[in-house]
Order: structure tokens, then C-alpha cells, then sequence
């Protein structure tokens, strides 16, 4: 394996073009140490990326933990769940490395290598983000109970407890065509092309190494109040995520969704793990459902998005406050008070979805990419359970896809996505 | 020279694609040209390659008339995929005749994207359809002379080809490019399903052109060749488990989604590595 690597780093061309650029005197001007060229050239033929501050709209790549989680929800996601193809330990790490200066390279707004002189060849970069800038893209990348299941791969003492398919729920009709993944990348940004541009490339450029299971694209549209953004709505017009912890506070991120230190396996410390659900909303039904009808689902009212009976958004939902008549003003089956019941937290980071007619129905095909971030997936699988059969909205939406993953923690400079996993029993 | 070219391709794409970019951002980058590498033998060997294919094309396409002449309807049927093989193989060069390929080889499909009718098709396909759908071969005497005198035409004419790098390395590409796009959906052989015949074909004829360029590639990218062997094996024995044990394939119609989506990924899977061949060219 050593021989083989090293051969490929002396194959390795660089243009002139790219000399330039990393002994700073480029357009782009990535400054490097003093030490030259061999301290960026990393062993594996790929040359180290920096995140480049000059670069507009930019989410830093490196850190603590990974972007795209605590990150602003931007405004599109393009969601891929992959099966790996790879049959050993090293060709995954391979793998994971490989995609690392592309990803620093995409997330600065970059095309992910120099520019191609032979014209008899296709150019590395798919080309499609050309002329936009970085429009924040994030890419988080997890892992899936299956990829510790191969045995050729030799991790089956790397996986978490906690870490297994999501259980089954009252009401679920999951399709396997959406369900599960060994590995998963999710793409966010500001653009919709750059956000699937950033896919494409990094499955084409694992070309024979992954395989495509499912993908989703996603989007969400903030109302602004003066220059804030506020909660989005889901379609069936809803705000949706209004209690959700506030991603740039460390303190709540760290009680909901970071992993610290000997929680789970080490390798997850500073992780997360995500949950996603494709949940088919049936607009149809919900479009005929009265208004009345529809707070009473959700627990809140439609326009302001404050609980039944308040005024404002973020009014405290009071599950004790009864009428004239003695029911609760807010419903027992409603969506707000099943969720509350559980007592537990997560940090929400949804997308609405349209993706054509339903086949068998003739209706649209469009809903919610659920996506949460939680310590452990036990947190998710509560409130899940707390929605049990009860849920009102649950005969206005089908639950069609599921996954579970384990987000690696950030990515150190010098090293590489998810390289815990492998370094760290 | 360069700049000009590209600047053609920005303005088709752009009108396919009604892309909203300006050309000059596609020209701002006109990458340079790229420095002559001497390829005459491997040329030559390919076009060897082909004129070898082209007769056996015709000696087959003969054997085939005959039949359907003969009124020999399951004599013509089997005669029918393996013929067809030979034009495959060589379809890079074969195509390169715009007016004689779709005499030959249109689906009714393309003669009425031409805005032509039915009774201006003609060829192997047109036959197809009087074998398996009609289960006749009345009628059909005439164009299959007249496929005849197109194969011949074909024959002749591939002899003033000349043979470029870039014929063939495109060449490769594009016969991967049929699979994955009318091979694999069984859109080539709508009545006889014998598309995997195809299929194996122009991967034959994509691995041949990688064979003739081989040695020279494994001066510039030895893993690249290694790659390029493994994925061909792939799709080779994954081609392999489809025969049908008489030196055939089974018909399209016995595959399933989970057949078809295996094959279209091995085949995307090589297509990727194929792509680099140009760089032979280096």
C-alpha cells in the first residue's frame, strides 16, 4: 500500500498554474509556510486546501466540529445517501481524504482542480457553480450503521451503541428507495446548483468507490423582518422550528446535539449524529382541511405562529391552560403538545421538498426532509415516540424515508473527513 | 484557433441547454492546445480493427438477406443479433456517415424525429420489425437488398476514413455513452430484446480502442491502466452472467431493475476512468 501511495505522489503532475497559486504568487494567493511546496503536498498525491477568508458568502471548512450543523440553515440542501463500493479499511480512509481538499476547494467557491490543458479529456470540475461564489456552502458528512456492518472493512468495533437503524413508528410506510446509506453527504448552501454541484462532484469524483442510494433535494424560504431572518414555514404553511435551539450559542448546542468527551465512542466526541426522515405531506387532504382544524394539529396558529389562544411566536406553550368548557386549549393530540411531552430536545434543520406526482396517487410528492442533530438518537426516537399513533398530523403526513448517521466531528487541519474514525479506538 | 473553438461549443451548448452565461466567461480560460504525441500505429490498428469488423458485417448482413429472402424467418432471427454485433464494434467509424448509418441502423423512433414517416424507414430495425412483430418476411425483399448494398457502401467507404486520436478516444467514450443510453433501457431492439448483444458489443469495441492505446498509456498513467482493466473485467463478467448458454444473450426483457441498474452503474463506473484515456495524447 506505502509503495503504491508513494507512487502516486510522484506521479502527481502540478500545473504551473497551481505553482503559482501555492507559492502565493496566484491570483487566489494561498499563503503557505515558509517551509515551500513539499509541506502543502500531502503524501496522497492531494495537495492540502485552506479555507481562504477572501472568499465571499464562505463557511469555514475546519474546526471543532463540521459545518453545515450549527451552521445558519441556508436556503437549499441537496441531501445524498451512498452505499460505499470500497472492499478495505485503507481504500475508505483513501476515500474520505480524497474528498477533502475538494470539499475546502468547493466550500471557497472554487472549482475542485486547475484547469485542464488537454482538450481530449473532460475537466475535472463539472463546471456548473463557475462564476458563482461559495453562496455558504456546508457539506456534512456521516456514517451509517451499515458501513460498520461489512466485514471488510473491519470497523464492527468502531460502532457506537446508539448507533442503529431507527426503530419502527406507528405509521411509517418506509420505501427502501429512501431509506438507509453507508454514508451520507449533506450539501447546504445559499444556491441550489451550488449546493447539488458540490454533490455531483464528490460522487463522480468517488466514481466506482460509492454508489448513488437516494438523494433529496430540499429548500426553505425565511420571511425577513428588517435584516433577521424569521422562522420558515413548512408547506402545510406552519412555522416550523420555532423552539429550536439557536445554533450560535455553543452552550445550547452543546446540551442538545455536540458529543462530548466519553459519551459514545471516541471517535464521535464533537459529533453528532442526524437523523433524517422524508415525510410525505399530503397537500391535497390539507388543503380541504378547515382552518380551525389545522391549528388544532399543530397546536399554534397558522399566521403568527404563536400557541393556540397566544399572540406571538415565541408566547410559551402552556399545556395546562384549559377553556370555558374545560378541554385543553391546546388539544391533546396536537402536534406541539405531543412534542413537549417528551421532554426531550433536539436541533431541527429541515427542508421542504417538492419531487413530482406520486405514481399510485396521482397527488403531489412533497413534504418535509426532516433533519435533526441530537447526542443521541434516543432523544429523536422519544419525541418520535411521543407523536405515537395520537399525532394528529399524522393523517396529513406518511413518513416515507428514514436514516440515521454519525457526524463526525470537524476536521483538523493537516487531517482529513472523519479521520477520528480511523485513528481513534 | 483554440479560442475559437470553445467559443463554438459555449454558443451550441448554449442554445441546447438555453444556458444564461455569457460565452466570453467559457473563453476566459481557453485552455492550450495540446502538444502532437505520434499515434500512427495505434491508428492504423484500429482502423484494421475496423475494416476487419466491416467485413465480416457484410458477409454477415448477406447470410442475413439470404435468409429473409429465403422466407427463413428463425434462420434471420438468429443471423439478426450477431451481425449486428460487427456494425457495434465499430460504431465510432461506422456513424461518421451520416446519411448511410440510418439507413442501416434507424430505430422508427429517429425516422419520425426526421419528421419522416414510416415508410421512409429502413434498415436492420425495419427488418426487426417483420421478424418479431409480424413473423413475416414478405414484404421485406426489397429493403433487405437495398441493407445489403448499404452494408457494402459502408465497407467501401470506411476505407477512406482517416483515423485521428481523437476519432478514437472520443469513439471509446461515445460507445459507452449508447450503452448507457438506449442499450440499457432496451430502447435499441424494442421487438427482438436482443440488446445485450449490443450492449456487449460496443463495450468490445470501446475495449479494443483501449487495448490498441494501452502500452502507450501505461508510459503516462500506469494506475490509470490497471483501473481501466479491472473495470472492463467488472462489466465483463457481470455481461457474462446474462448468456444464455448458446453463445447468446437472454433477452432484455428477462432483466430486472435491480439487472439493469447493476450493468448502467459498472458501466458508468467505467466510463469515468475511460474519459482519460485523452491523455495519452499528453
Amino acid at each position: 500500500m506505502t509503495d503504491q501511495t508513494e507512487e502516486k505522489f510522484y506521479d502527481k503532475k502540478i500545473s504551473r498554474r497551481q505553482m503559482l497559486k501555492y507559492t502565493g504568487a496566484g491570483a487566489a494567493g494561498v499563503a503557505i509556510g515558509a517551509s515551500g511546496l513539499g509541506s502543502v503536498l500531502k503524501v496522497f498525491g492531494m495537495v492540502e486546501e485552506e479555507d481562504n477568508p477572501r472568499s465571499k458568502n464562505k463557511i469555514t471548512f475546519y474546526g471543532k466540529h463540521q459545518s453545515g450543523i450549527a451552521t445558519e440553515c441556508q436556503s437549499y440542501v441537496y441531501f445524498a445517501s451512498l452505499n460505499v463500493l470500497v472492499n478495505s479499511q485503507q481504500e475508505l480512509m483513501d476515500l474520505f481524504q480524497m474528498w477533502t481538499p475538494i470539499s475546502v476547494r468547493m466550500m471557497n467557491g472554487e472549482q475542485i482542480d486547475g484547469q485542464t490543458s488537454n482538450m481530449l479529456i473532460p475537466a475535472k470540475d463539472t463546471g456548473e457553480a463557475v462564476g458563482l461564489d461559495a453562496s455558504n456552502l456546508t457539506l456534512t458528512f456521516g456514517v451509517g450503521p451499515s458501513l460498520f456492518e461489512k466485514e471488510s472493512l473491519g470497523l464492527a468495533s468502531k460502532k457506537p451503541a446508539e448507533l442503529k437503524d431507527l426503530p419502527h413508528f406507528p405509521k411509517d410506510q418506509l420505501d427502501p428507495a429512501y431509506t438507509g446509506g453507508d454514508i451520507c453527504i449533506q450539501a447546504c448552501a445559499d444556491d441550489p446548483q451550488v449546493a447539488f454541484h458540490a454533490v455531483r462532484n464528490l460522487v463522480r469524483a468517488a466514481s466506482g468507490k460509492v454508489s448513488l442510494k437516494w438523494t433529496q433535494a430540499g429548500f426553505n424560504s425565511y420571511p425577513m423582518k428588517g435584516k433577521k431572518k424569521e422562522t420558515p414555514r413548512n408547506l402545510f404553511a406552519f412555522k416550523d422550528g420555532s423552539v429550536n435551539p439557536n445554533g450560535s450559542k455553543e452552550a445550547e448546542m452543546n446540551e442538545v446535539a455536540w458529543i462530548d468527551a466519553g459519551r459514545s465512542k471516541g471517535w464521535m466526541t464533537n459529533g453528532t449524529y442526524m437523523a433524517v426522515r422524508r415525510v410525505q405531506m399530503h397537500l391535497e387532504t390539507w388543503d380541504r382541511t378547515a382552518l380551525q382544524e389545522q391549528e388544532a394539529t399543530f397546536g399554534r396558529h397558522r399566521d403568527t405562529g404563536a400557541p393556540i389562544g397566544k399572540e406571538k411566536e415565541m408566547d410559551e406553550v402552556d399545556l395546562d391552560e384549559k377553556d370555558a368548557n374545560g378541554e385543553y386549549v391546546i388539544s391533546e393530540a396536537s402536534h406541539v403538545r405531543l412534542a413537549k411531552k417528551s421532554k426531550q430536545k433536539i436541533y431541527r434543520r429541515s427542508f421542504s421538498y417538492s419531487s413530482g406526482v406520486m405514481d399510485s396517487t396521482g397527488t403531489f410528492d412533497a413534504g418535509l426532509l426532516f433533519i435533526s442533530f441530537q447526542k443521541d438518537p434516543k432523544q429523536f426516537i422519544a419525541i418520535q415516540n411521543s407523536f405515537g399513533r395520537e399525532d394528529k398530523l399524522n393523517e396529513y403526513i406518511t413518513h416515507r424515508g428514514s436514516a440515521l448517521f454519525a457526524c463526525f466531528p470537524g476536521v483538523q487541519k493537516g487531517g482529513f473527513i472523519g479521520d477520528t474514525l480511523f485513528s481513534i479506538i | 484557433m483554440n479560442k475559437t473553438l470553445v467559443t463554438a461549443f459555449a454558443l451550441t451548448t448554449g442554445i441546447l441547454l438555453s444556458g444564461c452565461g455569457t460565452a466570453e466567461e467559457t473563453t476566459e480560460k481557453a485552455p492550450a492546445a495540446t502538444e502532437e504525441v505520434d499515434l500512427t500505429t495505434e491508428t492504423e490498428a484500429y482502423k484494421e480493427f475496423a475494416l476487419e469488423q466491416m467485413d465480416e458485417f457484410v458477409m454477415d448482413t448477406e447470410k442475413f438477406v439470404t435468409a429473409v429472402k429465403a422466407g427463413d424467418i428463425e434462420g434471420a432471427k438468429e443471423i439478426y443479433p450477431i451481425a449486428r454485433m460487427y456494425f457495434e464494434r465499430s460504431e465510432p467509424i461506422a456513424e461518421s456517415f451520416g446519411d448511410l448509418d440510418p439507413r442501416i441502423d434507424a430505430r422508427l423512433a429517429d425516422v419520425q424525429e426526421e419528421g419522416e414517416g414510416e415508410e421512409d424507414w429502413s434498415g436492420y430495425h425495419k427488418i426487426e420489425y417483420g421478424l418479431w412483430v409480424e413473423n413475416t418476411t414478405d414484404g421485406y425483399a426489397e429493403i433487405a437488398d437495398q441493407l445489403l448494398k448499404d452494408a457494402k457502401e459502408l465497407r467501401a467507404r470506411v476505407e477512406t476514413v482517416e483515423v485521428s486520436p481523437d476519432l478514437m478516444i472520443t469513439g471509446a467514450v461515445d460507445l459507452l455513452n449508447e450503452v448507457s443510453t438506449s442499450k440499457i433501457t432496451g430502447e435499441e431492439e424494442i421487438y427482438s430484446h436482443t440488446d445485450l448483444y449490443d450492449f456487449k458489443a460496443n463495450i468490445e469495441g470501446a475495449e479494443k480502442i483501449f487495448e490498441i492505446l494501452k502500452d502507450k498509456m501505461a508510459a503516462k498513467d500506469q494506475q490509470l491502466v490497471e483501473e481501466l482493466e479491472t473495470k472492463f473485467q467488472t462489466i465483463n463478467s457481470l455481461l457474462a452472467e446474462y448468456e444464455d448458454g448458446n453463445g447468446g444473450y437472454i433477452s432484455y426483457e428477462e432483466l430486472t431493475k435491480e439487472d439493469t441498474k447493476s450493468l448502467s452503474e459498472a458501466v458508468n463506473q467505467l466510463g469515468e476512468p475511460l474519459s482519460m484515456m485523452g491523455i495519452v495524447t499528453e
